[in-house]
C-alpha cells in the first residue's frame, strides 16, 4: 500500500523534502552556482552553494530516533495491522474481553517486530552501501593547496571544481570545462546508467573551448544559471555568464552525469552542478518495486471473504447468546453471572457485547501471520532463485536478480511472452556467416565449424539435455567438414581448447568495444576466397608497379576486390587501438571533409591529383575549428584550410602519399602503428562491426577513419586511402547506405552500396543482352537471389553489396542536385532522400553477405518449449520487417509449415479493411474444420472466438482457437491497429494465431500493445526486453524482464527480475515461477484451512457453553497456535515443497499451464478447503466430546487434548500435501509437536495461580498419563484427515493431472524416465491430460483428409500403447533405441519420432522459401496499396483452401500430416 | 601489459559504479554454491497418494484400529455404573416437595431420602459422583469469576479480591472469601448411602472425602491463607459467599486437613466442568481388603440434605455411582469410535484395491518398470 509508495520513492523524497526546503528559502525556477572557489572562505552563510545538497548520499529511511513512530506509522498502513490491533485493543475493554489483555497484544508486537527488524536489517545495508560510496575518493580543487587534493565524495559540493582521470567514476554531475583531448571532447561510458556500452561524447563549454594552456579554476569567475535538479537523463539547459556579460548555453553535451565512467580521455575537469541526490542518476534510482501478484489479489478476495464468515459466525453466536439468555427469562441461573458493574444485562445488550467477544476470540479466522508468512516465504524464494546456478551466467558473471521481491508467484502464472527481438532473443552479436561473391558462393565451412566450436564450449555443460532440439544448422556443421581446412595464422591463436574462463576473460578484454567478442571478430576465412583476394591484390600490386590500368583485373577478381572494399569502407565505423585508453588512431594527413562546394569539387577533382596527405600534426587548430558545433561532417572547411590543403597536394608526389604509412604522433609521444589484430572497431550497429572484422579476416582491414578519408590495409599493396566524398547514411526507407569515393588505384568516383537485398536487387542495372558481359551478369543476378533465398531460410541476415562508378560528369550533375538539396531550406529531408535515389540507380552486383544476428543460446528451444507451456509469445521489435521474420523463422517462432498473415497498411480503413479481411479468412478456415467436427465441436469454436473470455476458466478455450498461423504486422499498421475502433479487431485477429510478430514499433507501441493484451483480455504478460526502448513495456506488463546483457542496466532497472540470457527464461518461468506459485497457493489454502479449522472448534464449542464466548482451548494456546505451533512447518513447505521436479518441469512444459489456469488455487478451492476444515472441526471437536461427555472432566483439561489433536491433524494436514519430504519437512513437524509439548509442560507448570482466567496448572501433566489421552489423540486425527487422504488417493488414480503424471515420472528412474520424456515429444501431451481440448489425438483435424486420418488413427493409437509399453521394454541405455521400438511397431511413428531437423540448410535440394507460394490480397483504396499476404509452405498450399490445419498440434505430427 | 593494467583498473571500476547506485544487487561472490541445499535437491521422499500406495495404510489402520475398539469396548462394558436422578421434578419423586419448595433464601435444609436399588455387587473401589445437567459451569462469565490468588491464600487478595470476582466481590463491604461466582454456587447438597440389610436396618456406607481432588489443586494450587491454624482467625474480615449457609473455614469443622480452601469438595467445584452436563466427584467408597464386594447387591438408601436448588434453570441432579477402569469411568463411545473409523478403513481399503486394480494398473507399471 502506502508502503511501496514510501519505499519507491524514498530516494525522491529525500531530495523533495530538501528542495521543498529549499524553495521556500528561494523561490526560483533555476539554480545558480558559483564557484567554490570564490567562496573559499567565506563559510557558511555566505556561500551561495550552501542551500544545494551535498554530495552525501543517504538512502536510508530512518534514523535511530525515527525509526519506531517511522515504521509503525508505514506499517499501520496494512489495514490487517490495523484490524489485529483493534482487536488487541478491544480485548482491554472489560466486558467484552476474553484473554489477558496483555496477552492479545503479543501476536501483534511479535508480526510488527518481526516486520520492524526486516526493516532495520534493509536500511542496515543501505546504510553500508551509502557508506562504501560516500567514502570514495575524488580530485577535488583546493583554494588553500592550489591544486587538487582527493576528498571523499561526500564533500564535494556544488561549485567543487574536480579533476576526472580516465576510467574514473563522476561523483556528481559536472559541467565540462576542460578536457586533455584535443577536440575538447570527453568520452563517458553510461552503461550504469542507461546500460548502453557505447561511447558517449560531451564537449567543453563552448566558451572554455579555445582555452589553449590548462584550466585554471582560480581564473574561473563565471555563473552558471541552470534548471532545477530533475530526473531527465537527456536533458540539461542553462547558461554560463562570464564576468564579461558573455552568455554562453548549455547543453547536454556539457554535462558529466554521476555514475558514468571517464574513458579515453586522460583527464577533464568540471564543476559540479548537482551532488548526491538532486543528480540526475539518483534521481533516476528508483527503488524496488511492489506489485501486488494475481494470486495475492485473489488471496484477497478469500481474506475478504474470511471476513464475511467471521462476522457470520459472530453474528450466529451472539443471536445464540441472546436467544440463550431469552429462555431464562428473568430467573437469573447462578452461573450467568451479571456484568462486572453488577447490572442485569438484557439479553438485547448481552448479544451485543458479545457479538465483539466473539471478534476477538475468532480473531484467528484471519490469519495474522499469514501476511507476514507470505512475505516469509517469497523472501526464501527469491533467494533460491538468487541461488540457482542454472541461471547464473559464467561469461558476463551475472545472476538472475530479482528486483521485486513479491510477485515470485506471478511467474508460475503467465499467459503472454512479449519479448524484444535484437539482444533478447538475439546476442545482438552479428556474426559473419557466408558470403557470395559475383554469383559463386563461399560458404565458409571453417567459420561456420569454428562457431560451431563455440556452441560446444556453451553447451557442454548441457549435454544431459538431449540434443534433439538442437538447430539444425549447428548439425550440419559436423556433416560438411571438408578436409582441406587451411588455417591461417590468425586464427590459430583463438583456436584454444575452449575454456570458459579464457572465454571470459577474452569478453572482458572486449568489454569496451561495442559489439565485438571473439566469436564476431575472429573469422575463419574461406580458403578459395582467401586464394582470390591475394591473387587479386598481388596481381594489382603488379599491376600498379608496371602503371598498368587496373582496369585490366579479370572481371572475377576485380568483383572480389571491389566487394571486400565496400564490406571495408560502406559504413560508419570509428576506429581505435586499444592500448591506449581508447585514444583515437590519429592518422589524419589533412583535413578535408566531404565536397561541399561545386568550387570544392573543381578544385579537388583537377586531373592526376590523387588525395594524398602528408603529416599535419600541427594541424590540432584546424582539427578543432572543425569540431565545433559538434560535429565535423557538417562544418565547412574554412578557406584556410583549402589552401593549405592545396598546397599540401602540390607538394606531395602523387603515388608515395597515396600509401603513405607512418601516421602522426600524439602528444609527442612514439606512436607505433597499432597491430591491426589489435585494432578496434566502433560500429552503430553490431551488423557492420561484424562485416569490417570479416574483411578483416581476409587482410582487407579497416586502419582509420576520417570526416574525409578511409584507410585500407591491403596484402601486397599496402595501405589505400579513399577519400570519402559523401557518406548517404542508412534510413529505414531506402534500407541501404552508400558511400562515394574515389577509388586512389583507379582514379574512378565510385559507389558502394550495401542494403537490403529487396531493394538492392531492384536496382541493379538490368544485365544488357547479347553479350558475354551480359550473360555473365544475369547469372551473377540469378545465382545471387538463390543464394539470398538460401540464407534469408536459414535465418540470417543478409545484405547486398553493389558498386557503381560514375563518370565525373555524371558526378557533377549529381553533385549539383545534391548540394543545392543540402543547402535547401524547406523540404531538405525530402530532397535529400530523392538525391540519394538518383544516385544508387544502375548498380552493379558484387555479391551479398550472410551475417548471423546470432540467436542467444538455446532460444529456439526455450521459446518451443514457453510455447509447449501454453505461452503466447508476441515479439516487438524496432527492427524491420524482414530481418524480424528471419529471426523469428530462427527462433522457431514462425515455423515453415505455418500461414503467415502479413498486415502491413497506410491508412486507417486499409488497416480496417486487412483486420477484416484477415478475420474472415480465419473464419473460414474454422468453418471449413468444424464442418465435419461435431456440432458441438462447432459452438465451442464459435463461441471461443469472442474476443474476450467470458471467464478466466475460458481462457483454455480460447488457446483452442489458435491456429497453425503466424501474424506478421508493420508499426505503421500497429499504430492504426491499436486505435481503439479497431483494437477489438486486432486482438481477435492476434489471439488466433499462433504467434504475433510486430515490425518497427516504437517503444511506445510496444507498452500499449501489452497494455490492450493485459487488459482487454485479461490475462498475465511479461515483457523481457534488454534496452532502452523496452522499458515502457517492462513497466506496464504484469512481470518486466530485463536482459543485463549488452545493452545494459536501463531495462534491468525498470524490470522486475532481471536474467542475464533469454533462455533463463524457461527455468525462471517453467520451474521457479511453477514452484513458487504452486507453493504459495497451497500455503494460501493451507492457511485458510489451518485456521478455519482452528477458529471452528471454538465455534462448536459455543453451542455447549450457551453461547457465551467460553474458549476450551487455553488462551495461549490460542493465540500462539499460529505463531508458534503450526508456523514452521508451513514455512518450510511453502519454501522447499517441489511437487514435480526441476527436469521434468523442463522437460514438459505442458505442466506450466496448471499454474496459468490457476489450477492450485481456485476459488471453489478455498471453499473446498472451508468445508473440510469444518469436517475436520467437527470430527477433532466430537470425538472428545463423545469421549468425555458426563464425566468428571475440567474445562482444560477437555480442551487441552483437543488442541493436541487440532494440531496433530492440522500437521498431518500438511503432511498430504506436502509432495516433497527432506529432512527438513519431518525436522519442522517434529519441532512443531515437540515445542507444543514442551511449551505445555512448562506453562502448565510454571504457576498455580497465573494465566487467569484459564490457569491450568498441571493439566497436561495428568493428561499424559491418561491413556485415553493417547487415544483420542490417535483416533480423532485419523478419522478427521481420512476424506482427504482417500479423495488424494482416488483423485490421483482415477483423474490424475497432468502435474501429478509429472510426479509419477519423477519417481521413475532416470533412464525410463527420459525415454518416456523423449517419446513424450510427440505423445506426452495427450497423455497427460485427456481433458485437454488443444491436445492433437481425438479430435477431427481438417475435412477433407479424414480418409487419411481413419489410416493415421490406428497409428497413433499404436503409438500410444507403444508409449505405455515403454516401460515393461528393458530399459533403454540409449534413446536412438527408442526409435527402433518405435519402428517396430509401427513404421509410421518411427516417422513421427525423427526430430524435425532432417532439413539441411546446406543441402541444396532444400530450398524452402524458393517453393513459399504468396497469396496478395489486393485492397483498392489509398494510394499505396496495402496487402495481405499469406504466406505458406507449399504442401500445406496444396490443401490450404480446402483442408487448412486448424487445431494446433505438435509440429511432428504436422509434419506426419505433409509426409502422407 | 598496458592493456591487462588496463582491465584491471577497468573492473575496478566497473565495480564500484554498479555499487555506485546503492542498488540491491551487490553480490560480492557471484557463483551460487553448488550445494544441494542452495540448489533444491536436498534428499527427499516423494509419496505419491495413489490408490496403490495408500491401500497399505488403510488397511493397517482398520487391522489396527478395529481391535483397539473391541478392547475399550469390552473394557468400558466391565465397568459397573448406577445412576440415579434426585432432583424432583416428578410428582411421586421423594424430593418433590423440597425441589418445589427450596431456593437459595431458604434458611432450613430440606432433607429427602431415595431408595434404590443395586442389581450387581461393585467390586473394586465405588466412586460416588453427583452430577448436575444443563448447568453452564463454562460460562465465560462464570468461568472467569475467581480469584486464584486468593484462592492460594494471598493475604492481599483474600483482603482485596480482584475485580474478576465481580459482582461476588464483597457483601456489606466486606470482601467475600472466597469470592466469585464459582465459589458462589458451590454444590451443596450432601449425600449419604445406606445399605438396606436383610433385616432391614440401616447401615451408613463408609465413603472417604479425601483423595476426591487433583493431587497439585489440593496442596498447590489451594492454600489456606494466614500461618494460623485457627482458620477462623485467618478469615477474619471476609465475609461468606452470598448462597452460601456457613463460612468458608466452617466447611469441614472436624479436619482442618480438609477445611477452609483446601477443602476437597470446595476444590473439586473450583474446578469447572467443561460441558453442561457433568459429574463432580463427591466420595469415595475404598474396597474392602476382605473379599466382600465394595457395594453388595442389594436395596440402598439415599439420604439427601437438598440445599441446591436446580429448577429454576430446568437442570437435574444426579448421584452416580461407579467404578472405574484403567481408562477411566464407563463410556462405549471411545471403543464404538475405533472400530467404527477401523471398519471403514478397512471398507475404504477394500474399495482402493477395487479402483486400483481397474484403473491403477498404468501407473502401477509405470512405478515398477519391468
Amino acid at each position: 500500500m502506502a508502503r511501496e509508495n514510501e519505499d519507491a520513492g524514498m530516494a525522491e523524497d529525500v531530495s523533495k523534502a530538501k528542495s521543498q526546503r529549499k524553495s521556500k528559502a528561494k523561490e526560483t525556477k533555476t539554480r545558480t552556482v558559483h564557484a567554490n572557489t570564490l567562496h573559499d572562505f567565506a563559510k557558511g552563510e555566505e556561500n551561495p552553494s550552501r542551500r544545494y545538497a551535498n554530495n552525501r548520499i543517504k538512502t536510508t529511511k530512518y534514523t535511530v530516533l525515527s525509526f519506531l513512530p517511522k515504521n509503525l506509522f508505514e506499517q499501520f498502513h496494512r489495514l490487517a495491522n490495523v484490524y489485529f490491533v483493534f482487536i488487541a485493543l478491544l480485548n482491554f475493554v472489560p466486558v467484552v474481553n476474553t484473554f489477558l489483555p496483555e496477552l492479545a497484544l503479543a501476536p501483534v508486537l511479535f508480526i510488527l517486530s518481526v516486520t520492524a527488524i526486516k526493516d532495520i536489517w534493509e536500511d542496515y545495508r543501505r546504510h553500508r552501501s551509502d557508506m562504501e560510496i560516500n567514502h570514495m575518493d575524488c580530485l577535488v580543487y583546493s583554494r588553500a593547496e592550489k591544486g587538487y587534493v582527493e576528498k571523499y565524495w561526500k564533500e564535494v559540493r556544488v561549485g567543487d571544481f574536480i579533476r576526472l582521470r580516465c576510467n574514473e567514476i563522476l561523483p556528481a554531475d559536472v559541467l565540462l570545462l576542460s578536457s586533455s583531448d584535443p577536440d575538447r571532447l570527453c568520452h563517458i561510458e553510461t552503461a550504469t546508467l542507461d546500460g548502453e556500452t557505447n561511447l558517449k561524447q560531451r564537449q567543453v563549454v563552448r566558451s572554455f573551448f579555445d582555452l589553449d594552456c590548462d584550466f585554471d579554476p582560480l581564473k574561473y569567475n563565471s555563473v552558471i544559471e541552470c534548471e532545477k535538479p530533475n530526473n531527465d537523463l537527456n536533458r540539461f539547459r542553462g547558461y554560463i555568464i562570464h564576468q564579461s556579460g558573455k552568455k554562453d548555453a548549455l547543453y547536454k553535451e556539457n554535462l558529466l552525469l554521476r555514475g558514468c565512467t571517464i574513458r579515453n580521455t586522460e583527464e577533464a575537469v568540471g564543476i559540479v552542478i548537482y551532488a548526491g541526490h538532486e543528480t540526475k542518476a539518483m534521481l533516476n534510482n528508483n527503488g524496488p518495486r511492489y506489485k501486488r501478484s494475481k494470486l495475492e489479489r485473489q488471496m484477497n478476495v478469500d481474506v475478504f471473504w474470511c471476513v464475511i464468515i467471521l462476522l457470520v459466525m459472530c453474528l450466529f453466536a451472539a443471536l445464540g447468546h441472546g436467544l440463550w439468555m431469552f429462555q431464562y427469562g428473568d430467573k437469573r441461573p447462578v452461573f450467568d453471572v451479571l456484568s462486572p458493574e453488577g447490572t442485569n444485562l438484557s439479553p438485547i445488550m448481552s448479544a451485543i457485547y458479545l457479538f465483539l467477544t466473539m471478534i476477538i476470540v475468532f480473531q484467528v479466522l484471519i490469519p495474522i501471520s499469514l501476511f507476514v508468512s507470505i512475505e516469509i516465504v517469497k523472501i526464501c524464494q527469491v533467494y533460491f532463485i538468487h541461488q540457482d546456478a542454472d541461471l547464473y551466467d559464467e561469461e558476463t558473471d551475472s545472476h538472475l536478480q530479482c528486483r521485486a521481491l513479491n510477485i515470485t508467484e506471478d511467474l508460475g502464472q503467465m499467459q503472454y511472452i512479449f519479448s524484444d527481438k535484437t539482444g533478447t532473443l538475439t546476442e545482438n552479436k552479428m556474426v559473419f556467416r557466408r558470403c557470395t561473391v559475383a554469383g559463386v558462393e563461399y560458404s565458409h565451412d571453417a567459420n561456420a565449424k569454428r562457431i560451431a566450436m563455440y556452441q560446444e564450449m556453451d553447451s557442454e555443460e548441457e549435454e544431459c539435455i538431449s540434443h534433439g532440439g538442437t538447430l539444425p544448422r549447428r548439425d550440419s556443421v559436423g556433416s560438411h567438414q571438408s578436409a582441406r581446412v587451411l588455417r591461417s595464422h590468425s586464427t590459430k591463436s583463438h583456436r584454444r581448447t575452449g575454456s570458459r574462463a579464457e572465454a571470459k576473460r577474452a569478453s572482458i578484454l572486449s568489454k569496451h568495444t561495442a559489439f565485438s567478442s571473439p566469436m564476431e571478430k575472429d573469422i575463419t576465412p574461406d580458403p578459395q576466397l582467401l586464394d582470390k583476394v591475394n591473387d587479386c591484390s598481388s596481381q594489382l600490386d603488379f599491376m600498379r608497379l608496371h602503371s598498368q590500368p587496373m582496369s585490366q583485373l579479370p572481371s572475377d577478381l576485380s568483383d572480389v576486390f571491389d566487394f571486400f572494399i565496400a564490406l571495408t569502407i560502406c559504413n560508419t565505423v570509428v576506429v581505435s587501438s586499444p592500448n591506449q585508453p581508447r585514444q583515437k588512431v590519429r592518422m589524419r594527413f589533412e583535413l578535408k571533409s566531404p565536397v561541399k562546394t561545386i568550387e570544392d569539387f573543381i578544385k579537388r577533382f583537377t586531373p592526376s591529383r590523387l588525395t594524398s596527405g602528408s603529416n599535419n600534426s600541427s594541424s590540432s587548430s584546424l582539427n578543432r575549428s572543425s569540431n565545433k558545433g559538434g560535429s565535423s561532417m557538417q562544418s565547412c572547411p574554412s578557406a584556410e584550410s583549402t589552401l593549405t590543403k592545396l598546397n599540401e597536394e602540390q607538394s606531395s608526389s602523387v603515388m608515395e602519399h597515396a600509401f603513405s604509412p607512418a601516421p602522426p604522433s600524439y602528444d609527442g609521444k612514439a606512436f607505433c602503428t597499432p597491430d591491426e589484430g589489435e585494432l578496434r572497431y566502433e560500429a552503430e550497429s553490431p551488423d557492420e562491426a561484424a562485416l569490417v572484422y570479416a574483411a578483416r579476416a581476409y587482410k582487407c582491414s579497416l586502419v582509420g577513419r576520417l570526416p574525409d578519408q578511409v584507410t585500407v590495409e591491403l596484402p601486397h599493396l599496402g595501405k589505400l586511402n579513399f577519400e570519402l566524398l559523401h557518406t548517404l547514411g542508412f534510413d529505414s526507407t531506402r534500407k541501404r547506405m552508400s558511400v562515394v569515393v574515389r577509388h586512389p588505384l583507379t582514379d574512378q568516383i565510385t559507389v558502394y552500396t550495401k542494403g537490403a537485398d529487396s531493394v538492392i536487387m531492384e536496382l541493379i542495372r538490368p544485365p544488357i543482352t547479347g553479350n558475354s558481359k551480359g550473360r555473365r551478369q544475369k547469372k551473377i543476378l540469378c545465382r545471387t537471389q538463390n543464394y539470398l533465398n538460401l540464407y534469408a531460410a536459414d535465418g540470417l541476415r543478409t545484405l547486398c553489396i553493389a558498386k557503381k562508378v560514375l563518370s565525373k560528369d555524371e558526378y557533377a550533375r549529381w553533385l549539383q542536385h545534391h548540394l543545392q538539396a543540402e543547402t535547401a531550406i524547406q523540404r531538405r529531408e525530402e530532397l535529400l532522400f530523392e538525391s540519394a535515389l538518383r544516385l544508387e540507380t544502375n548498380l552493379q552486383l558484387l555479391g551479398a553477405t550472410g551475417i548471423e544476428d546470432r540467436l542467444q543460446d538455446g532460444v529456439p528451444e526455450t521459446i518451443a518449449s514457453l510455447r509447449k507451456a501454453g505461452l503466447q509469445i508476441w515479439v516487438l521489435t524496432g527492427d524491420k520487417q524482414e530481418t524480424a521474420v528471419n529471426i523469428a523463422y530462427a527462433c522457431k517462432l514462425l515455423d515453415p509449415e505455418e500461414e503467415l498473415l502479413t498486415l502491413n497498411a497506410d491508412s486507417q480503413e486499409a488497416c480496417k479493411l486487412l483486420l477484416e479481411e484477415s478475420l474472415h479468412y480465419i473464419q473460414a478456415k474454422f468453418l471449413c474444420s468444424s464442418g465435419d467436427a461435431s456440432a458441438k465441436d462447432f459452438h465451442a469454436n464459435v463461441s471461443s472466438f469472442e474476443i474476450y473470455p467470458s471467464s478466466p476458466l475460458s481462457s483454455h478455450a480460447a488457446s483452442d482457437s489458435v491456429h497453425r498461423l503466424g501474424l506478421v504486422i508493420d508499426g505503421r499498421t500497429l499504430a492504426y491497429a491499436l486505435d481503439a475502433s479497431l483494437e477489438d479487431t486486432f486482438l481477435t485477429v492476434a489471439r488466433s494465431c499462433r504467434s504475433v510478430l510486430c515490425c518497427r514499433s516504437t517503444p511506445l507501441q510496444k507498452s500499449m500493445v501489452v497494455k490492450l493484451v493485459r487488459n482487454k483480455l485479461k490475462v498475465m504478460t511479461l515483457a523481457i526486453g534488454d534496452g532502452a526502448n523496452d522499458v515502457s513495456m517492462i513497466q506496464v506488463a504484469d512481470v518486466g524482464v530485463g536482459i543485463s546483457g549488452q545493452e545494459g542496466m536501463q531495462a534491468v532497472m525498470a524490470s522486475d527480475f532481471a536474467l542475464p540470457r533469454f533462455r533463463y527464461l524457461q527455468k525462471l518461468l517453467l520451474v521457479h515461477g511453477h514452484w513458487c506459485y504452486s507453493r504459495l497457493a497451497n500455503m494460501i489454502l493451507y492457511f485458510f484451512y489451518k485456521n478455519a479449522m482452528f477458529v471452528a472448534l471454538i465455534f462448536w464449542y459455543q453451542f455447549y457453553c450457551g453461547f457465551s464466548g467460553s474458549a476450551m482451548i487455553d488462551q495461549w494456546y490460542l493465540i500462539f497456535f499460529n505463531l508458534m505451533f503450526s508456523s514452521f512447518p508451513q514455512l518450510i513447505s511453502g519454501t522447499l515443497d517441489k511437487d514435480v521436479s526441476a527436469e521434468t518441469l523442463q522437460q514438459l512444459p505442458q505442466l506450466y499451464t496448471s499454474g496459468q489456469n490457476s489450477e492450485e488455487y481456485k476459488p471453489y478451492m478455498f471453499w473446498m478447503n472451508m468445508i473440510d476444515a469444518f469436517y475436520q472441526s467437527l470430527v477433532c471437536f466430537f470425538i472428545p466430546y463423545f469421549a468425555y461427555t458426563d464425566s468428571d472432566v475440567d474445562l482444560f483439561t477437555w480442551g487441552t487434548p483437543i488442541t493436541t489433536i487440532a494440531l496433530l491433524t492440522i500437521l498431518l494436514h500438511l503432511g498430504i500435501e506436502t509432495k516433497t519430504w527432506t529432512w527438513m519437512n519431518c525436522l519442522s513437524i517434529a519441532f512443531s509437536v515437540a515445542l507444543f509439548f514442551t511449551v505445555a509442560l512448562c506453562y502448565n507448570a510454571s504457576c498455580p495461580t497465573c494465566y487467569p482466567p484459564s490457569n491450568p496448572y498441571w493439566t497436561i501433566q495428568r493428561l499424559l498419563q491418561d491413556p485415553v489421552f493417547y487415544l483420542l489423540c490417535t483416533i480423532a486425527p485419523v478419522a478427521a484427515l481420512l476424506p482427504r487422504y482417500f479423495y488424494r488417493a482416488c483423485h490421483s488414480t482415477l483423474f490424475p493431472n497432468p502435474v501429478q503424471v509429472g510426479r509419477q515420472l519423477d519417481k521413475l528412474p532416470a533412464d525410463t524416465r527420459r525415454n518416456i520424456l523423449s517419446l513424450s515429444r510427440v505423445k506426452m501431451g495427450s497423455w497427460l491430460s485427456p481433458r485437454q481440448p488443444s491436445l492433437p489425438v481425438g479430435k477431427p483435424q481438417n475435412c477433407t483428409q479424414k480418409d487419411q486420418r481413419g489410416t493415421e488413427a490406428p497409428a497413433k493409437r499404436a503409438g500410444a500403447e507403444s508409449v505405455q509399453q515403454g516401460p515393461a521394454h528393458p530399459p533403454d541405455p540409449h534413446s536412438s533405441s527408442l526409435k527402433e521400438l518405435g519402428a517396430k511397431n509401427d513404421p509410421l511413428l518411427s516417422e513421427e519420432l525423427q526430430p524435425a531437423s532432417t532439413k539441411d540448410p546446406s543441402d541444396p535440394s532444400w530450398v524452402p522459401s524458393t517453393q513459399m507460394d504468396r497469396v496478395q490480397l489486393n485492397l483498392p483504396p489509398s494510394r499505396a496499396p496495402p496487402c495481405v499476404t499469406y504466406v505458406r509452405s507449399s504442401e500445406t498450399a496444396l490443401s490450404c483452401e480446402q483442408t487448412p490445419p486448424c487445431s494446433r498440434g505438435t509440429t511432428a505430427e504436422a509434419e506426419l500430416y505433409t509426409a502422407v | 601489459m598496458m592493456a591487462s593494467s588496463y582491465n584491471a583498473k577497468e573492473e575496478d571500476g566497473h565495480h564500484s559504479g554498479s555499487s555506485s547506485h546503492g542498488g540491491p544487487g551487490a553480490i560480492k561472490s557471484k557463483k551460487p554454491d553448488n550445494t544441494a541445499f542452495k540448489q533444491q535437491r536436498l534428499p527427499a521422499w516423494q509419496p505419491i497418494l495413489t490408490a496403490g500406495t495408500v491401500l497399505p495404510a488403510f488397511f493397517v489402520i482398520g487391522l489396527i484400529f478395529i481391535p483397539i475398539g473391541i478392547g475399550l469396548f469390552v473394557t468400558s462394558n466391565n465397568i459397573k455404573e448406577f445412576e440415579i436422578d434426585y432432583t424432583g421434578v416428578e410428582i411421586d419423586s421423594p424430593c418433590y416437595i423440597c425441589a418445589k419448595n427450596f431456593s437459595w433464601n431458604s434458611t432450613t435444609s430440606c432433607v429427602c431420602s431415595v431408595n434404590f436399588t443395586l442389581d450387581q455387587p461393585f467390586e473394586s473401589n465405588v466412586y460416588m459422583y453427583y452430577g448436575l445437567s444443563n448447568f453452564y459451569q463454562n460460562h465465560r462469565r462464570y468461568v472467569k469469576s475467581r480469584d486464584d490468588s486468593q484462592l492460594n491464600g494471598v493475604e492481599s487478595n483474600l483482603k482485596q479480591p480482584s475485580k474478576e470476582c465481580e459482582p461476588y466481590r464483597t457483601s456489606d463491604g466486606l470482601p467475600i472469601a472466597p469470592c466469585g461466582a464459582i465459589a458462589n454456587s458451590l454444590f451443596n447438597d450432601t449425600l449419604e448411602l445406606f445399605h438396606i440389610n436383610q433385616n432391614g436396618t440401616k447401615q451408613r456406607v463408609n465413603v472417604t472425602k479425601k483423595g476426591i481432588a487433583w493431587w497439585t489443586d489440593k496442596h498447590v494450587k489451594f492454600r489456606n491463607p494466614g500461618g494460623s491454624s485457627n482458620l477462623s482467625v485467618a478469615f477474619q474480615g471476609t465475609a461468606k459467599p452470598v448462597n452460601w449457609r456457613k463460612a468458608v473455614y466452617d466447611l469441614d469443622p472436624e479436619d482442618p486437613e480438609n477445611n477452609g480452601f483446601i477443602n476437597e469438595d470446595f476444590i473439586v467445584w473450583m474446578r469447572t466442568a467443561a460441558l453442561p452436563t457433568f459429574r463432580k466427584l463427591y466420595r469415595i467408597i475404598q474396597k474392602k481388603p476382605n473379599s466382600t464386594p465394595t457395594l453388595s447387591s442389594g436395596r440402598y438408601v439415599m439420604e439427601i440434605t437438598y440445599n441446591y436448588p436446580v429448577l429454576s434453570f430446568d437442570g437435574r441432579k444426579r448421584m452416580i455411582l461407579s467404578t472405574i477402569s484403567w481408562m477411566g469411568g464407563k463410556n462405549p463411545f471411545l471403543g464404538i469410535a475405533y472400530i467404527t473409523v477401523g471398519s471403514i478403513c478397512f471398507f475404504l481399503g477394500v474399495v482402493l484395491l477395487v479402483i486400483h486394480h481397474k484403473y491403477d494398473t498404468r501407473t502401477n507399471s509405470a512405478e515398477i518398470p519391468n
